[in-house]
């Protein structure tokens, strides 16, 4: 794509010898639109923070443009960053925030002026120069705090859960909107977010991260489609995962049926983690189908039915758009492309089951990520 | 609507705020305006303050040194303090806190024996064979004793505030190419003006109008208004007088008050507890 701008290179960080990170190695490359994604306490907001320079790794180096700068103070790196819950000045204006970092930089005053009224006009906040930063709705907000970093046109920009605050609604908005900045001034975006949907949509690379350590990088698509392990197919999209055994390649033993696939390169008889996506699965009639399990619940979700259905004991999720009754039996068919083999790895077991599957589940687990760090 | 169901609590304080506060202070505007032998209303009294404002802009003059004094000494202090652990906050809290447990006559009778002509100080002086200084009875004496008496006023409202700024409204400065100098001069500074309006005012108010600090430390020279405030009344020259004197002090204060309130602008963190 283009060339390399920043480098992690074997990154730890310890806090009271707890450990955050766990040899985190990443490069980005300039323009590009990176995402670190993970649940509370990933150490994605470390990671973060360690390239604006508010931390310093405990070892390891982070490399900007070929130059070491684990010392360099955040104030002389050509880095910005729109905080979690934005951090504007209380005691300026709309005006005063967006010009704060230009002003700092002594840029002529008539430079200062045309380039904030720039940016008040890409943040759509004409009109808005003189208002209180307190008098502004949280989206508002939001798009002051991106005018002022961007303001001064680093060369990277760091977002810290920038939409965390945000509804729905307007937190749509701001995605494409995003975006559409990231590629009109062609700035690297360094995004942190615990929201897998927002790190698929936007990014040109996903950073999947857990206990301080990189899970999976890769496409959005890749990512989603050939999840390295257990957790990455969990937290990515929805995934049922079953224990199997890869027999040769093309060939995968689970539920006593030896189905083919499209995966190979494991060794004979190696026991893998069999994922199956919940949209993938066709469901048809129970004297047609590979297996044939009975319906446990139903949850409508819009565009689609959730279903939970039992074979033999396991329970799968499985997302149709037509209905089916609880009591209902059915035949499944899995297509070779359907089934996807991993690895087995410490992840093993804990996910991709949804014998306690409760419609409220993701909502609550949402609510708590978002008091984050 | 709130206001309704609970307006009964405050009650116990309207009155007493009405028998102890705003009934004297008509008392106090009574005699400031009436004539001291026949008691009719009279402008005597507030014809004859012309007489008494070199001794006002004085008590001005040395609490506007005091005050600022207690800023500049008080502002480090409360910056460190609003750095420390949690633990070591409640410590230097409690440091700070300490001298106003003791007895405020106690305190300035101390520095007495301290600076007096044959006063610690001076004898140190002398025995290592250095000349004796006359520090007891100089409007520097005066200052030092409202320094060192109301600098915990300055220091509480200035830790209050700097404790509350973000600590992400610095590294946001940061992030923005402040170095330490700018982070402070261009966000923590201006977020600490409320608690520097707020301090300002608590030492500036209880200073101008002391009379204490100025009858021990300072000489003839350096009669403050409280000094002649309390002559009035104690040795029964002119109640009336001191009456007048008191309701200008009061208004002065007011005036002093409003003033700062409005370079603070119209945040309501601006506002000053007086």
């Amino acid at each position: 794509m283009s060339k390399e701008l920043i480098r992690l290179r074997d990154l730890t960080m310890e806090f009271d010898g707890e450990r955050i990170l766990d040899g985190i190695n990443l490069y980005i490359n300039d323009h590009e639109f990176l995402t670190l994604l993970g649940p509370s306490g990933c150490g994605k907001t470390t990671t973060l923070r360690i390239i604006g320079g508010f931390l310093t790794p405990t070892s390891g180096t982070v490399t900007f443009d070929g130059q070491i700068i684990n010392d360099v103070p955040p104030y002389k790196r050509q880095i910005n960053t729109v905080f979690q819950r934005y951090a504007l000045f209380p005691h300026l204006d709309v005006y005063d925030n967006i010009a704060f970092g230009l002003r700092v930089a002594k840029v002529p005053k008539d430079e200062v002026d045309s380039r904030v009224r720039e940016m008040l006009e890409i943040v759509s906040l004409k009109g808005y120069e003189n208002r209180r930063v307190d008098s502004l709705s949280g989206g508002q907000q939001q798009r002051v705090a991106i005018a002022r970093a961007l303001v001064n046109r680093p060369k990277v920009l760091l977002l810290d859960e920038p939409l965390g605050a945000l509804d729905l609604r307007l937190r749509k908005d701001m995605q494409n909107e995003l975006k559409r900045i990231q590629q009109a001034m062609g700035i690297t975006f360094i995004y942190v977010t615990h929201d897998q949907e927002e790190a698929l949509s936007m990014s040109d690379t996903v950073v999947v991260m857990d206990k301080g350590r990189i899970q999976q990088i890769g496409r959005p698509e890749d990512i989603y489609n050939e999840p390295k392990n257990a957790f990455v197919a969990d937290f990515i999209g929805e995934s049922n995962i079953l224990d199997g055994v890869m027999l040769e390649d093309y060939r995968v033993r689970f539920f006593g049926r030896v189905f083919e696939c499209v995966d190979k390169g494991f060794a004979p008889n190696e026991p893998v983690d069999v994922v199956i996506r919940p949209e993938d699965i066709d469901i048809v009639p129970k004297d047609q189908g590979h297996l044939v399990g009975t319906v446990t619940g139903v949850t409508f979700k819009g565009l689609n039915y959730d279903i939970i259905v039992e074979f033999k004991g396991f329970k799968w999720l499985i997302q149709t758009t037509d209905f089916h009754g609880i009591g209902t039996t059915i035949g499944i068919r899995l297509n070779p492309e359907d089934i996807h083999i991993m690895h087995k790895s410490e992840y093993s077991g804990m996910f991709g089951d949804y014998s306690s599957y409760s419609a409220e589940y993701d909502e609550l687990t949402e609510d708590a990520d978002g008091e984050e760090e | 609507m709130k206001k309704n169901k609970t307006g009964f609590l405050s009650i116990p304080y309207l009155i007493w705020m009405t028998a102890f506060t705003l009934i004297p202070l008509c008392v106090v505007a009574y005699y400031a305006l009436t004539d001291p032998a026949t008691g009719v209303f009279s402008l005597r009294n507030v014809r004859e303050l012309s007489l008494y404002m070199p001794v006002l802009w004085r008590s001005i003059g040395y609490s506007l040194v005091s005050a600022l004094l207690c800023l500049v000494l008080g502002y480090p202090v409360a910056y460190y303090i609003a750095h420390c652990g949690h633990t070591a906050q409640k410590f230097l809290y409690m440091l700070v806190m300490l001298p106003m447990c003791m007895s405020f006559l106690l305190r300035t009778l101390a520095w007495v024996g301290l600076l007096q002509d044959t006063g610690i100080i001076n004898n140190i002086l002398a025995a290592i064979g250095l000349p004796r200084l006359r520090m007891i009875r100089t409007p520097g004496a005066v200052v030092l004793g409202m320094v060192y008496n109301y600098l915990p006023y300055m220091i509480l409202p200035l830790y209050a505030t700097i404790v509350k700024i973000d600590g992400r409204l610095i590294e946001a400065a940061e992030d923005l190419g402040c170095n330490g100098v700018q982070v402070f001069a261009r966000v923590v500074l201006p977020l600490s003006v409320p608690g520097i309006l707020s301090g300002v005012t608590m030492v500036f108010v209880p200073a101008v109008s002391t009379f204490y600090i100025s009858q021990k430390l300072g000489g003839t020279d350096t009669v403050l208004i409280g000094d002649v405030i309390e002559r009035q009344f104690k040795q029964g020259s002119n109640p009336n007088l001191g009456a007048a004197l008191s309701l200008l002090l009061m208004i002065l204060v007011f005036v002093c008050t409003g003033i700062m309130n409005r370079f603070g602008g119209s945040s309501e963190e601006g506002s000053v507890m007086v």
